[in-house]
């Protein structure tokens, strides 16, 4: 008797499971699990965006390895990354530790620099596209006022990366400011003041104390920040116009890709970039999950 | 001490106007003239102050439909995203049944996939299911989050066994346990999955731009993206655009800091 209540009780329970996750799994079956293995086959057709997609095998594959702006784009992607990852950081440690300090008005100066957190991208991208103008914008004013010439901030091929790269940072270091303030308030104050009472200066503490008790923040801080580094486009699809001077040379992965599946009906082409892009956001994260055990403390 | 606090001053003070500096810039920008706007030297302040830019780019753009069709992708996104997936995350902490955990991976493994991947895909269920340059295609496959229910179900698992099993003793069952008594204790987890919702969906520009082609059903984000490509001389509209676009999202900042905070935060904290 007892038995058999406890197993329709179990059976109970296995039904509810099923139905709880029911609406969430039939969603993602469709729209993710469905959806990757439908563009891994699309990579190996000549899909556009009118017709019935041809199998065409490894062409586009074959193509991509033979794609000088395929390279360029990676390359760019990497630049990005390289330029994009440590600046965020370690301005957003800086500007934590900073908004973190007790003093009188705090409040306001917090909310003047989360304020890039909540702004629409496109609305940052038309703005720095305004200050970044080449003969009516701000920067150049600035520049022509202390007697330099004028930057083609967008538009020199050699410059506009960098000039994208300055946006990326001043748009997405206020999110993860947040992060890290809330890590640091996370810190006892107990470590700082037997810190102090062992005589660390402030610098000391902060490099020895601080820092490795704040490390776990930190690595999620800079797993996100590689990620969207890798997947950025707003801002270049919104700043610079295709075709432009500056587009070569400011083209990420991401954009290589809408503008081969969405402007060229490329998709199939489109396909495979999306699914090299893939591959290596996987491998830079493994790696930095392997870098983890090594260079975080966990207090625990 | 003294001489540290008004170094501290100072530094916030440099810092603030980088990130406010640029959005004065635009303010005043909008409120300008186009013949003022491009002067050199510039002027700093109005010399002469006009709405004008407002008013011509309202007049243009469809700013009161990108308004609502924005108001209505949050209302969707968030209302059935919090549901379907607070479930699956009670399903997944609480409940046991087979292969609870492998689904689970699949989910966790999903998270890492970039989200270009889905696009083309995507964009071909919406024309089949003939969703295409509707509303409801900017919403609809954004409620079946592996995060949220990820960020969820970590929650779900710090609320202690004991209230299930009064609950049990008290009759209840797994459903109304899930819906009774665990829920209401979660509601500032879902106020935080709720505004990371909000901020990514706002900013979501690829999507609507992909999916619908016609203005009126495009959102405040992609709405924008579309007066830069036209309208990229007159700067003063295109910053009148850009006032109009973000003035929402950070009234409803400075109103609720606090939680925006304490959201944005849990993400750092719960990995």
């Amino acid at each position: 008797m007892k038995w058999q209540k406890k197993s329709s009780l179990r059976r109970r329970e296995t039904m509810t499971g099923y139905l709880m996750i029911m609406p969430l799994m039939a969603g993602v079956t469709v729209f993710f699990i469905g959806a990757f293995f439908q563009n891994i086959y699309y990579s190996f057709t000549d899909k556009s965006s009118f017709g019935i997609p041809r199998v065409v095998g490894l062409k586009n594959y074959v193509e991509l390895f033979h794609d000088d702006s395929f390279y360029q784009a990676l390359l760019n992607t990497i630049l990005y990354v390289v330029i994009c990852v440590p600046a965020v950081v370690i301005l957003a440690v800086f500007l934590a530790v900073l908004l973190n300090s007790k003093i009188k008005g705090i409040g306001v100066f917090r909310v003047c620099i989360f304020l890039p957190a909540v702004t629409l991208p496109a609305a940052i991208g038309l703005l720095w596209k305004w200050l970044m103008n080449y003969k009516f914008g701000i920067f150049n004013e600035i520049l022509g006022m202390l007697g330099a010439k004028p930057v083609a901030w967008l538009s020199d091929s050699r410059i506009v990366l960098f000039s994208i790269a300055v946006v990326f940072v001043w748009a997405n270091v206020a999110y993860q400011v947040i992060v890290l303030l809330a890590g640091l308030q996370g810190i006892p104050a107990c470590y700082r003041e037997a810190a102090a009472i062992d005589g660390a200066g402030r610098i000391q503490s902060f490099f020895r104390i601080i820092l490795p008790l704040l490390s776990p923040s930190i690595f999620f801080v800079s797993v996100t920040t590689v990620i969207n580094v890798f997947q950025i486009f707003d801002l270049i699809y919104l700043m610079i116009p295709q075709g432009s001077s500056g587009t070569e040379a400011s083209r990420s992965l991401v954009t290589y890709f809408f503008e081969q599946s969405f402007v060229k009906f490329h998709k199939g082409y489109g396909a495979a970039i999306s699914l090299m892009l893939f591959l290596l956001i996987l491998s830079v994260t493994a790696l930095q999950m392997i870098c983890q055990k090594k260079m975080v403390f966990y207090d625990d | 001490m003294r001489i540290r606090k008004w170094g501290i001053y100072l530094l916030l003070v440099l810092c603030s106007a980088g990130t406010v500096g640029p959005f004065l810039w635009m303010i005043l920008t909008s409120f300008k003239s186009y013949e003022e706007s491009i002067r050199i030297p510039p002027t700093i302040l109005p010399e002469v102050f006009t709405v004008g830019s407002y008013q011509e780019v309202i007049d243009k753009f469809p700013f009161f439909e990108f308004y609502i069709n924005t108001f209505l992708v949050l209302l969707f996104t968030i209302g059935i995203e919090l549901l379907i997936c607070s479930m699956a995350a009670y399903a997944f902490a609480r409940l046991h049944f087979p292969g609870r955990d492998v689904i689970f991976i699949i989910l966790l493994a999903l998270m890492m996939v970039p989200g270009q991947i889905f696009l083309v895909p995507n964009y071909d269920i919406m024309v089949k299911l003939h969703l295409a340059d509707t509303v409801t295609a900017l919403w609809l496959p954004k409620v079946f989050s592996a995060f949220g229910t990820f960020m969820l179900r970590e929650f779900f698992k710090g609320l202690p066994k004991s209230l299930d099993e009064a609950a049990m003793l008290d009759g209840c069952g797994f459903f109304q346990i899930y819906y009774l008594i665990l829920l209401p204790l979660l509601k500032p987890a879902l106020s935080s999955l709720a505004i990371l919702t909000a901020i990514s969906t706002f900013k979501d520009l690829m999507w609507p731009l992909i999916v619908n082609n016609s203005m009126e059903k495009m959102t405040l984000s992609a709405g924008l993206a579309m007066l830069i490509g036209e309208h990229t001389t007159y700067y003063p509209q295109v910053m009148a655009g850009g006032m109009i676009a973000i003035l929402p999202m950070m009234i409803i900042f400075f109103l609720f800091q606090k939680q925006f905070v304490e959201g944005i935060a849990t993400t750092g904290v719960k990995q």
